[in-house]
């Protein structure tokens, strides 16, 4: 069974593994970069530019790859819902930034008949996702049960009510009061849904055969693909980038200073979360029972709570990449998630499953390579690059580049 | 298990619906249902829905979803594997055919070898994808397959001078078959003939393989691949023989609907239409060849028929409603995630299947009970008493 993440372990080796893997990193995408000098015509100031560009996408990969990573580290399903729950993310974040749910379907301003339908469906989506996270996690005191449903429930209105805003937003401060509460508000209720999903459709089937959750997560993602169709069409959605277009200058490249932001909060956020499984008594919770659930359920680990906690942590993250996606590229859309879902598995089995410092590697690999296809003006290929990445993966290294190697259950 | 031995295992079943009994009842069965849903439809209510040939059009149609979803039987019911990409087998049939019988190939190959044709291709393909990815975990089949189906529609809109990207391959030639002469577009009755002879034939297959030496070993992975392997079934061949049977049902199929459609275009082989076949699958039965044929009929009569219908009789009475047929996918959805959770064997279990998805949970009760955790179990009283 994998194991969500090894402990550091530098016996035998001169140096420890962080060490190893910061510098593999540096050389990496100075690598990348000059091999894409080479094979572009931009030369070596395009080529910066696009490495800035790369990383970006890869944090964005690397954010759902971990929730990919865990669940799978975890209970050893793949959540198919999960590139929905990112697409979801990227959906939330643009309605809170726009001017909420009642002006949304008609885009114009909000009417009184659209706010009473948003307060009312929204209202019964807060409760409804509150009682899930609640249900999910098993809080059973009163204290936390109430700050767990206000949480989820404010969150809700907060995208009912919306900030309203369309265009960039170059005050500082302003912006810093604007972004922090899109990503509570995102990565709270996206953390709620991805724990009600577990408590509903993948719970009922812990001790059932291994297909029944895979079908299940199946039909999931398709139920959310589907809502956000009927909720807000088949179009692209435009998403307001409030982050402002500055650059900075690097090598000669005019680099956004967007690029720098999303690279720094989610490697900010990774580590946060290799502290959390590292370092806390849910962490080791979690890790134990990756190795094994038994094992751990006899030395008193509470089972469902610690699963719940790893779709919670999972939705979160996804979360925060929806938020990126929209600030980045500045448009949703209803199926965002499939092939996003599907690059960002392929960056957790390219990392190595189970192991989280495999799938942000993973997902930042996928990010060039993908960029890379770009660049070399095949973009519609990339997709097809990237399935065969991972098709040859599975055939050479099913352990991935950091897993260990573990047979025929990879 | 040794190559002689599948090849008979693929042999004998072809030659054995010459002898079984149950050959002449399916042979019997699909005539008569073949024979009586044409004068079915023309009885009220039904006639007021839609005429005959447009009933008998969607029968044909259906029978595409039906043969669809016996294959993929093969593959998620009898031997276990997710295929969430199955269109692409779909996709690779139609193709197969576009390129050998119309203008923009210059090939006008018969229609019943292509039949042929198009399900050894589909096979070829299956095998290719499913070598690599058989000796993992079925968890990676499936997220695989996923992508598989993705990519093939990518490949057939990116590569333009070979598949006309968008547009797709127009002009296909409609079968012509040696005593009839070409089919047309305005007669429905050939189709819809031609597909009630070729679900027969592949029901009887199906039936027989799932009884075979080779079906046996499917059911034995499914239910636990380490025993079976341990009882000398070579589980990669086995599983990779699952795939690749199923791929060229799906292959028939799209030989048949590139056919009747005369045109093939990547947007015709989305991931819809392989979660559509799931669904069918699931909600009939998994394992069960009758359950599924029943499930796909059923799914593609809402699909086509009741939804337009409903907004139809909505219409009539001057009714405010929603637009039903932008709800099918979600409807499908649902179905499918309370189907796994309320009734996992299907509206029409196969009784080894549905033990199966009870003996699971009863086992994992027994677990439960020996580490001492009591909330973990789903208890459930009625599934307790498994008929043996």
């Amino acid at each position: 069974m994998t194991a969500v993440a090894e402990p550091v372990d530098t016996t035998g080796r001169r140096f420890p593994q962080w060490a190893v893997l910061l510098v593999a990193s540096l050389v990496g995408i100075v690598l990348f970069t000059l091999v894409l000098a080479a094979f572009t015509t931009g030369g070596l100031v395009t080529a910066t530019q696009q490495t800035a560009n790369a990383l970006s996408l890869g944090a964005i990969y690397a954010l759902v790859a971990l929730g990919y990573t865990m669940v799978y580290g975890i209970i050893e399903l793949i959540n198919f819902a999960h590139g929905d729950v990112f697409m979801l993310g990227a959906f939330m974040a643009m309605t809170f930034l726009t001017a909420g749910f009642g002006a949304v379907p008609g885009g114009e301003g909000a009417t009184t008949t659209g706010i009473i339908v948003g307060v009312a469906a929204l209202g019964g989506l807060g409760f409804f996702l509150g009682w899930g996270l609640i249900s999910g996690l098993g809080i059973r005191r009163a204290l936390p049960r109430v700050i767990a449903m206000a949480a989820v429930v404010l969150s809700v209105g907060a995208i009912e009510i919306g900030v309203g805003q369309s265009g960039a937003i170059t005050d500082p401060v302003l912006l810093t009061a604007l972004l922090i509460p899109t990503f509570v508000v995102a990565m709270v209720i996206m953390a709620a849904i991805n724990v009600t999903i577990e408590r509903l459709a993948y719970r009922p089937f812990r001790h059932a055969s291994r297909l029944a959750p895979l079908i299940t997560a199946v039909g999931v993602s398709f139920i959310l693909q589907n809502i956000v169709q009927l909720w807000q069409g088949t179009g692209d959605r435009g998403s307001p980038q409030v982050f402002p277009l500055i650059k900075f200058e690097l090598l000669g490249a005019q680099v956004n200073v967007l690029n720098l932001f999303i690279l720094i909060l989610a490697l900010a956020i990774m580590a946060g979360l290799q502290t959390f499984v590292g370092r806390t008594r849910l962490g080791r919770a979690m890790r134990s029972t990756a190795q094994d659930q038994q094992a751990a359920q006899l030395m008193g680990v509470d089972l469902n709570q610690t699963i719940s906690i790893t779709f919670l942590i999972g939705g979160a993250l996804a979360g925060a990449a929806g938020v990126f996606q929209g600030l980045y590229f500045g448009y949703v859309r209803f199926d965002l998630g499939f092939n996003a879902g599907l690059k960002a598995f392929t960056s957790a089995v390219l990392g190595g499953i189970g192991n989280l410092t495999g799938a942000v590697l993973g997902g930042f690999v996928i990010g060039f390579v993908e960029v890379f296809a770009g660049a070399i003006g095949q973009q519609r290929w990339s997709q097809a690059v990237v399935f065969v990445v991972l098709i040859l993966v599975l055939l050479f290294r099913p352990s991935g580049i950091l897993g260990q190697q573990l047979g025929d259950r990879a | 298990m040794n190559p002689l031995a599948l090849i008979g295992d693929l042999v004998r079943p072809a030659l054995a619906p010459f002898r079984g009994h149950r050959s002449i009842a399916i042979v019997v069965g699909m005539a008569l249902l073949t024979a009586l849903l044409p004068f079915a439809v023309t009885v009220w209510p039904l006639s007021e829905v839609q005429g005959q040939k447009v009933w008998l059009d969607g029968f044909t149609n259906a029978g595409v979803f039906m043969l669809l979803a016996v294959g993929l039987n093969i593959v998620v019911g009898l031997a276990g594997l997710l295929d969430l990409g199955y269109a692409a087998f779909f996709a690779i049939g139609a193709y197969t055919y576009a390129y050998g019988a119309s203008p923009f190939s210059g090939n006008d190959f018969p229609f019943l070898p292509m039949l042929v044709v198009g399900a050894i291709v589909a096979a070829t393909f299956g095998v290719l994808l499913g070598a690599p990815t058989l000796r993992l975990r079925g968890d990676y089949l499936a997220i695989v397959t996923l992508g598989f189906g993705e990519i093939v529609p990518i490949v057939f809109l990116n590569a333009e001078p070979f598949t006309q990207g968008t547009n797709g391959i127009g002009g296909i030639y409609k079968p012509d078959l040696p005593l009839y002469g070409t089919f047309t577009l305005l007669n429905p009755w050939p189709f819809y003939l031609v597909m009630a002879a070729i679900l027969t034939v592949v029901i009887i297959l199906v039936y027989k393989l799932g009884d075979s030496r080779l079906g046996r070993a499917w059911m034995a992975i499914r239910e636990d691949e380490l025993a079976a392997a341990a009882s000398g079934i070579n589980t990669v061949t086995t599983k990779l023989l699952a795939f690749a049977l199923g791929a060229s049902t799906a292959g028939l199929a799209g030989v048949f609907n590139a056919s009747k459609l005369t045109i093939v275009s990547p947007d015709q082989f989305l991931f819809t239409v392989s979660f559509t076949v799931l669904a069918m699958v699931v909600l009939g039965g998994m394992g069960n060849i009758w359950g599924v044929t029943l499930g796909a009929f059923i799914l593609y009569t809402i699909q086509a028929v009741l939804l337009k219908q409903l907004n139809t009789t909505f219409e009539n009475l001057s009714l405010p409603h929603p637009n039903f047929v932008q709800y099918q996918f979600l409807l499908f959805g649902l179905a499918l995630v309370f189907m796994m959770i309320l009734r996992p064997e299907g509206l029409f279990p196969s009784q080894r299947r549905k033990r199966e998805l009870h003996a699971a949970e009863e086992l994992g009760d027994e677990e439960v009970a020996m580490v001492g955790a009591d909330e973990l179990g789903n208890a459930d009283p009625s599934t307790s008493e498994v008929e043996l």
